[in-house]
Parts: structure tokens; sequence; C-alpha cells
């Protein structure tokens, strides 16, 4: 292959790449600009892509128009409890799994298995009778309503367990020598030397909580307690919203998301490629 | 295994402690999914009242009523179309982007982190700014193709158009994910066996077609599996974006149960969960085809 023609087909792949990247970035763009913008300028058609001014009002007028702060806090707290008690229960879970003797161990883990093939959709129904009749969709209550469903899942547990099984047992023969404890083995030094396996699961369920819909829609009775996704779909049904109002609000509840996509990105792949991935 | 067992507690001991250890874990299944998968089963041969509350046996009432409504053969439909138009474009779409980053270009890791940005949106967030670019009067759909010449479209008012619009977004939702399973997937192919490739002659699509596309197979299958699983659940996006209309175009079956259930009022929740283990069947039929037709073509390594 001649040089020339090979820096033809480069200049070639960059444009189309180019020209597939500009649809996927242009609607964060249009949400980081158009949240800045004048109300006028977003509404003029057709609509200008620069802004003539930048207008930093449309995030206060946002967090007036819906308790988006305390919607931030809301969401901070759901997911907050549930990425530490999924945490918590799939690391017991799958140190049984890799670690201990256990009856049954081949039917208990198609038992946590199956769980993974339940559609929540299929479920939320009974779920949704379950926490109401317990009066959890209302005031400080809510919280655990949102969570409780949420504290244990399968995915984490088959995760690290994966992880735990590549753990060399001779680190845990000399842990056994010098007396060490289950509990104390686990936390001493399992957990830090797993740690990429554990931020992978951290983020996964934090990601997941976080963008979570249908459940905390059809729990939500209070807007103080509704979680930061209700609030920013809330703002795009309220009358009173702009365009310029409702970007500003959707470019606040993107920014924890975003961020972890770019810094975070090597964890998340590991964690949501685990399945895809050998 | 005697090695792998710490301290002295016998046999029964440990097999009590791996029990408490799994204990969280099998409590919260036990309440929130495996009593609330029989319950729906439960709730599926009771009628309701004005509330939702399960007050009488109907046996297969709900059942019978739901197959004699074309509304819910209509959702039924509607799901498969989204599921053909959101799962096909995203997987090929990201194999596409992904062969490309293959190219030995330099800024490849930028390009890589530029196609994953979507996966960083919610449904919410993504949603609302897709309501906001179809909006017919300022929204950029619209304002692109003014520069065009053409003129305005009811992206989401259209009964044929707003299914696809919907699609769009979801595509658009999807592909950052797709493209990072893909990228880890191609990071996996040993380099030995590309290398064997070049040497052979192989280049550029030849390479791909021969090489590159089988070695992801399993990945390709992964996608497949999983995004039509999701796309049989979607729900948001049609939510925030048209409520199930333009009359009925936009309804999938988890957004038929949701109407049946806590919309206007309607508390049905009988025929909610008889439609719920429609749900939950097509999407276990569809793992298990899946699976089942998929896995004798896919090359495992």
């Amino acid at each position: 292959m001649s040089t020339s023609s090979s820096v033809a087909s480069k200049i070639v792949v960059y444009l189309v790449l180019i020209v597939c990247a500009l649809p996927v970035v242009f609607p964060l763009y249009y949400a980081f600009i158009g949240g800045i913008m004048t109300p006028s300028d977003l509404a003029s058609y057709p609509p200008k892509l620069l802004p003539t001014a930048i207008d930093l009002g449309n995030y206060s007028s946002a967090l007036d128009t819906i308790p988006l702060a305390r919607q931030y806090l809301n969401s901070a707290i759901q997911t907050g409890i549930v990425t530490l008690c999924q945490l918590l229960s799939s690391v017991l879970a799958a140190y049984a799994f890799a670690f201990l003797r256990m009856w049954a161990k081949t039917a208990m883990f198609a038992l946590f298995m199956v769980t993974l093939m339940v559609p929540w959709e299929a479920i939320i129904l009974p779920n949704y009778l379950l926490i109401s009749d317990l009066g959890l969709t209302k005031g400080p209550l809510t919280y655990l309503g949102l969570t409780l469903p949420f504290l244990a899942h399968a995915f984490g547990t088959f995760l690290l367990r994966q992880s735990f099984l590549q753990f060399p047992i001779e680190v845990r023969d000399a842990a056994v020598m010098d007396g060490c404890g289950h509990l104390r083995f686990l936390w001493r030094i399992l957990l830090p030397l797993s740690k990429p396996a554990i931020a992978a699961v951290g983020v996964y369920v934090f990601m997941t909580t976080w963008n979570q819909y249908f459940w905390p829609l059809i729990l939500g009775n209070d807007d103080q307690y509704k979680t930061l996704q209700i609030g920013v779909s809330m703002l795009n049904d309220a009358e009173s919203s702009s365009p310029t109002l409702i970007l500003a609000g959707v470019t606040l509840a993107l920014l924890p998301t975003l961020v972890l996509v770019i810094f975070g990105q090597r964890f998340i792949i590991r964690g949501l490629t685990a399945g895809a991935v050998k | 295994m005697e090695a792998r067992t710490i301290r002295q507690r016998g046999p029964t001991g440990e097999h009590r402690l791996s029990l408490l250890y799994l204990a969280p874990s099998l409590i919260i299944f036990a309440i929130f999914v495996f009593y609330p998968l029989g319950r729906t089963f439960y709730l599926s041969t009771m009628g309701t009242d004005i509330i939702g509350r399960a007050n009488k046996f109907v046996g297969l009432d709900n059942f019978a009523g739901m197959f004699s409504d074309p509304g819910f053969f209509k959702a039924l439909g509607t799901t498969a179309l989204f599921a053909l138009f959101t799962v096909v474009p995203a997987v090929v779409g990201a194999l596409v982007v992904v062969l490309l980053l293959e190219s030995r270009i330099s800024g490849q890791r930028m390009f890589r982190t530029v196609f994953a940005l979507p996966f960083a949106f919610s449904v919410a967030t993504a949603s609302v700014i897709f309501a906001l670019i179809y909006n017919p009067a300022v929204g950029m759909a619209n304002g692109i193709l003014s520069y065009v010449g053409v003129d305005r479209i009811g992206w989401l008012t259209e009964p044929d158009l707003a299914l696809i619009s919907i699609s769009i977004t979801t595509v658009w939702m999807t592909l950052g994910y797709n493209v990072l399973v893909l990228s880890a997937g191609v990071g996996a192919i040993p380099a030995e066996v590309v290398e064997a490739a070049r040497l052979d002659g192989a280049t550029g699509w030849r390479l791909h077609s021969r090489i590159t596309v089988p070695m992801l197979s399993p990945q390709l299958f992964f996608l497949i599996v999983i995004s039509t699983i999701h796309a049989l659940q979607s729900f948001g996006q049609i939510h925030i974006l048209t409520k199930g209309g333009p009359d009925g175009a936009t309804s999938t079956l988890v957004y038929w149960i949701y109407e049946k259930a806590f919309s206007y009022g309607s508390s049905d929740f009988g025929t909610a969960s008889a439609a719920a283990i429609v749900l939950l069947v097509v999407v276990l039929a569809c793992t298990g085809i899946q699976f089942g037709v998929l896995e004798r073509r896919v090359h495992y390594r």
C-alpha cells in the first residue's frame, strides 16, 4: 500500500468519525450551551448554535421552579444508601460463595442468578403495593421506600465472587496461620486487594441508582421527596419553564454521572462488560 | 477443601456461617423479588376495586379481557418494532465506530471517550433534552431542517414518526454503552492473532471481516441479548416524550402495564399483573431463543 493512499484513507476515517461524533456530542453541547443562553436566543427560529449573551440566571430560575437542590440531596441519599448497602451485602455473599463451605452451594448460587432474570418491571406493581402498604411512600419514610428493594443485587455478588475466586490461596493460608478470622481477613486483606472490583461494582450501582426513573416516579407523592430525575422531568412538564431553564436543570442533574464517565471509564468498562468479556 | 477454611469451626459451623453471610441478600430477594413474583401471579387472577385492592377471584378473566383488547396487541406490536428500531442500529452503529477507531489513528482515546459520553445520561436527562430537540416550535431538529428548506415536522405528534423519534433517542442513549463493551472486546483480542493475519496480507475491511468481527462475536451476542431485554423494559423515554401517544402509537407493553395500573385513576392491577406475566414470559423467551439460536454461531475463544 502506498503512503499517499494510506494518508488519504486516514483522512477519510477521521472525517467519518467526526461526522459520526457530531450527533453524539450535540445533545450534550445543546444542554450546556442552552443552559447559559438567554431565553430569546434559544427560542429564535432557526435556533442559534452560539449564545449572543451569557445568562447564568437560568440555573437559579430552574432551582426556583422545582426544589432541585432538595431533590439533589434526595438522590444523593438514595444513591448513597443503595450503593453502600449493596456493596456490603454483595461482599458478604460473594465471600461465602468463594471461600466458605455451604450446603447446596450450586443451588444457592442458581437462586441468586435467577433473580437476575426477573425483569424489575414485571414485579414493580406488587412491590409498589407492598411499599405503600408499609406506609413508605410518605414523608422521610420515602427514603426507605426508594432504597429497600435495592439493598441487595445478585450482579454485585456475581462480579465480586469472580474476583474473589482469583485471590491467591497462599495469602489466605498465611492469614489463617496467623489466626486471622473471617471478617478480619475480609476487611484487612481481601477488600484492600480487591479495590478494582469493588470500584467497578460501586460505580455500576451508583450510576444505575442515580439514573432510576420508573420506581421513584410511582413512589413519590411529595415534591420534597422526589428524586432529581423526577424533578428534571417535572421541569419539562411545568408550564412556566422555558427551554433554557430546562436545559440548566438537565445540566445540573447530569454532572455527577458525566464526571464518572469521563474520569472513571476504566471502572465502568470493567463493571459493565463483566458479562461480555471473559 | 480443607485449605479454604479458616478456624476450626467444624463443617456445621461453617455451613451456618455461610448462610449468615448470604442472609442480607436472601432476605431482600425473598421480600422484593420472590414474594412479588408470586403476588404478580396471584393478582393476575384477581379482580380489583376502585383503588386497586384485590377483592375477588376471577380465574383467567383478566387474561381473557387482555387478549380480547386490541390495544394490548397493538402494544405488543409496538414493543417488537421498538426493539427492532433500537437494537439493530445501536449495535451496528457501535460496531462501525469501534472498527473505525481500530484504524491505528491518533486521538483514539479521545474519540472513544466522546462516543461513550451518552452513557452519562439517564433516561430522564436524555429524554428531556430530546423533548426540546423535537419541540416543533423551537426545537433544533426542525431548526436544522429549516436550513435545508424543509418544513416543520411533528416529530412526536405524527403517529408514524413518534416511535421512530423515540427510537432515535434510545439508540443515542445506548450507543455509548455498546461502544464501551465492543472497545473492551477489541482490547481483549490477542495481538498475535491480528499480527498473524496482517503477515498473511489481511488489511482494512478484510482484516475486520475475517478476524475482528468474528473475534467480537461474544460481545456482539451479549449486546444483542442485553439491548433486546432493555428495549422490552423501556419506560422512561416513552413516559417523558409521548406518554404513549399520539393515540397509543408509542405505547409499549411496559407502558401499557403502567397505564392500566396508574394512569388517569385507572387501578386495574389485575389486568396489569396479567400483562406483567406476559412481559416476564417474553423476556425469558427472548433470552432463551437468543441463547439457543445465536450460541451455535458465536465464535467463542
